[in-house]
């Protein structure tokens, strides 16, 4: 037995030489707070989700000159308050990001421990209730780049009227959800809004998956909705499920996340994402410079962090490009407001009030009057989506999640 | 020593298999040492091949992985491996009893689960009823129990019906997991998580969270160690496992030993979960116990069923598996070279016993060969 032990405490003892030889890396101060970000990601560059972050995670810190490191494949759970930790204690980093939904309350645990690091994270709901100065949560209005693509949707739908493929009426569009949050709801009622400011006949069908990534559920459900009648196609998930059926059906998909015009050249119009690089440069720039970051921050048009990819001339519709051009110069200006009171009904009757569930709590409960000027007034109170009203037009086919 | 191939005619084989005698235990040991450590001189080279990282630093990465920056003079890393270590250990410990009684219990994962579902449960629903003592001694209880139920039931099928524990053990873990599953779909609002709860949570000692888990499991250590040595209960377990009839033949109750070692083994693991729940996650997913459970198995084997081997074999899984994930992260390869790494370990690990076990002998050497 002693002399087990004798030979594995040899062997750590060589380890910890080995480890001795090449510790000397000092931090040099620099007349701004040196900075080293660690970024959490769920999953790792095969999801177009976590990609969509580590692509603007390596392009802002490599613009900044920001040292980073990463940690993937990290569960929403214990795990995540470990990577914190590890990325702090171990690599040193004072700013941590978490990229998913339900790291939110585990990184909040490290951001306890931690009151000199600062924790930034995507799509959280809880920074700007839960009192703590180094927490932050960020979105972008996503929205409105949803309510671009849903512009090009829309013409589409037109030029398939103008050559008679089909009657006004019978313009509905499908639509491939993962969950009934309001982040999903917001995302394809402001999608179907667009496509009603420029074809006022549209009506579209939306299917839930219950996963944010199942290739196959995801194309069985665009299946579905087209041999279900619709004539156009959108998803909020992340596989390749949805754009490949429609490839396959030849049926125009108006995608998410990033371009799948390489596997769908023929059916894919544009796609509308966010774009993470104008946040992440942001937080970095407030340590460096020693400035608070809001507890909310939600990017927009205007700061770059909402963008449509390319139009895809071979499967829009003429003049697509010149009509989104037109309608952002609307958003920005504020001519155009996404979610205008006046352009939807609810039940037939126009909605004039809206008590949304703005500050987290267990049982959702709705808190906040969100209706201002007949204007809904979506990531104004915070950054994450809360538009959580199922409008006339729209008809959901499955409501399991 | 004795030769397999005895008979030689005209053409004699290039390689022999020979049986060797009983080698030494320092030998064996000295074996053991040197496939670890060749083990991870070939990780080295594999991830220098891969990363394009010098000798160096692919293992002061790794160091850095498991135990945290040197000179920081921060413990926290050094913790969270200890706590890693136990866990492991504490659920290798826990399917020990069961494998020497040859009673493969793959459950471990499942039962594990239980016991951490049990104090969850706990938590919540009881977490503002009872006074604070009181509580922990419920949590306890029913995570006991909860672990001990979960792995009696497949020990009274075998001991009635003969029923394959493997598969039965195997398939509770898949119920156990719908169960945490479904659990989080009525508890967790619409999201499926449990955020962190702070009532029943176990009381921190030394001023760290992870010292009181790592003291249980060591304390767990010695009594199996105790249990399955010096005990009645112990030399039965070790009897029912060489040969059944045996067992029968000197009036052991096969069916009772079979049981009650069942429900000590599933016990164990549910005061893991309870260390995992309770302890340090105050919340549970089916994540929770993250594959330890079947990890478990080969410590298990790594460690001859001897508890304070186990002890230096999960540090050893564990350290792999923290470096070589701090290696993936911070050279860019996919986090799941962490898995490879322990795979390579395991094998070179449990490839030595071959080579305890047996020699290797070229054709020319046969006759002068010695051990």
């Amino acid at each position: 037995m002693k002399r087990i032990l004798c030979a594995l405490l040899a062997c750590l003892m060589i380890f910890s030489l080995v480890a001795c030889g090449a510790n000397d890396d000092v931090a040099t101060p620099d007349e701004v707070a040196d900075v080293k970000v660690g970024f959490i990601f769920l999953h790792d560059e095969n999801s177009t989700y976590d990609k969509n972050f580590m692509d603007a995670a390596k392009a802002a810190c490599e613009e900044l000159g920001v040292e980073y490191a990463q940690k993937t494949q990290i569960p929403e759970g214990a795990e995540c308050t470990d990577a914190a930790i590890e990325l702090i204690e171990v690599d040193g980093c004072n700013i941590i990001f978490a990229d998913s939904f339900g790291h939110e309350n585990f990184l909040m645990k490290a951001a306890e421990q931690y009151p000199d690091v600062q924790f930034c994270h995507a799509t959280g709901t809880q920074a700007h209730t839960a009192g703590l100065d180094n927490f932050h949560n960020a979105f972008a209005s996503i929205y409105e780049g949803r309510y671009l693509a849903g512009v090009a949707a829309g013409m589409k739908l037109n030029e398939m009227i103008d050559a008679g493929d089909i009657k006004a009426e019978e313009a509905k569009m499908g639509y491939v959800g993962a969950f009934t949050f309001a982040e999903v709801i917001s995302g394809y009622t402001s999608f179907y809004l667009g496509a009603k400011s420029v074809c006022p006949s549209v009506t579209m069908d939306v299917k839930f998956t219950g996963s944010w990534y199942d290739e196959q559920l995801e194309k069985e459900a665009a299946e579905a909705l087209i041999s279900g009648g619709c004539v156009l196609i959108s998803q909020h998930a992340d596989s390749m499920g949805a754009p490949t059926a429609c490839e396959t059906a030849g049926v125009p998909n108006v995608s998410y996340n990033g371009s799948t015009v390489d596997a769908c050249p023929n059916t894919f119009i544009v796609s509308s994402r966010i774009d993470w690089a104008p946040y992440f440069k942001h937080m970095i720039e407030c340590v460096q410079t020693g400035t608070a970051i809001e507890a909310d921050w939600t990017g927009t048009i205007e700061t770059g962090s909402v963008v449509l990819t390319e139009i895809n001339e071979a499967a829009a519709a003429e003049g697509t490009v010149e009509k989104v051009e037109e309608v952002k110069a609307g958003l920005l200006d504020g001519t155009v407001k996404v979610f205008d009171t006046a352009n939807f009904t609810v039940g037939g009757e126009p909605l004039t009030t809206y008590l949304a569930d703005v500050d987290t709590d267990a049982d959702f409960t709705p808190d906040t009057e969100a209706i201002v000027d007949g204007i809904f007034c979506e990531s104004d109170l915070r950054s994450a989506p809360y538009f959580d009203v199922r409008i006339d037009g729209i008809t959901l086919l499955d409501e399991k999640y | 020593m004795s030769s397999i191939s005895a008979t030689k005619h005209h053409k004699e084989p290039l390689v022999h298999i020979v049986k060797r005698d009983e080698m030494k235990i320092w030998q064996a040991w000295l074996v053991r040492v040197a496939a670890i450590v060749l083990a991870l001189l070939l990780v080295g080279f594999i991830s220098m091949a891969l990363t394009k990282e010098d000798f160096f630093t692919i293992y002061e990465t790794m160091y850095k992985g498991a135990f945290g920056r040197l000179g920081s003079g921060s413990t926290v890393m050094l913790w969270n491996f200890l706590q890693k270590t136990a866990i492991l250990l504490g659920l290798s410990l826990a399917v020990t009893p069961a494998f020497k009684m040859k009673f493969w219990n793959c459950g471990a994962e499942g039962q594990a689960l239980m016991g951490g579902l049990a104090s969850m449960i706990c938590m919540i629903e009881l977490g503002d009823k009872l006074s604070y003592p009181v509580l922990l001694l419920v949590i306890l209880l029913t995570s006991i129990l909860a672990g001990a139920i979960w792995g009696v039931i497949p020990a009274i099928f075998k001991a009635q019906y003969n029923t394959n524990e493997t598969l039965f053990t195997l398939m509770m873990n898949y119920i156990a997991t719908q169960i945490i599953k479904y659990y989080l779909y009525i508890e967790g609002g619409g999201s499926n998580k449990i955020n962190p709860v702070d009532e029943g949570n176990l009381p921190i000692i030394f001023d760290n969270k992870y010292a009181l888990n790592v003291l249980i499991v060591l304390v767990l250590t010695v009594l199996v160690y105790v249990y399955l040595n010096y005990s009645k209960q112990g030399y039965e377990i070790t009897v029912v496992g060489e040969s059944k009839n045996t067992a029968r033949y000197i009036g052991i109750n096969v069916k009772k030993v079979i049981i009650r070692t069942m429900i000590i083994s599933g016990a164990i693991c549910g005061i893991i979960g309870m260390l995992l729940v309770s302890g340090t996650d105050h919340s549970i997913d089916t994540n929770t116990v993250g594959g330890q459970g079947f990890t478990a198995i080969m410590v298990s084997w790594l460690g001859q069923f001897n508890p304070f081997i186990m002890i230096l074999m999960s540090a050893l899984v564990i350290f792999i598996n923290l470096g070589t994930g701090k290696m993936a992260d911070t050279c860019g390869l996919n986090s799941s070279f962490a898995d490879i790494a322990v795979g390579i370990v395991i094998f070179f690990v449990v490839g030595c016993e071959f080579f305890i076990h047996y020699s290797v002998r070229f054709r020319h050497q046969r006759k002068e060969a010695k051990v």
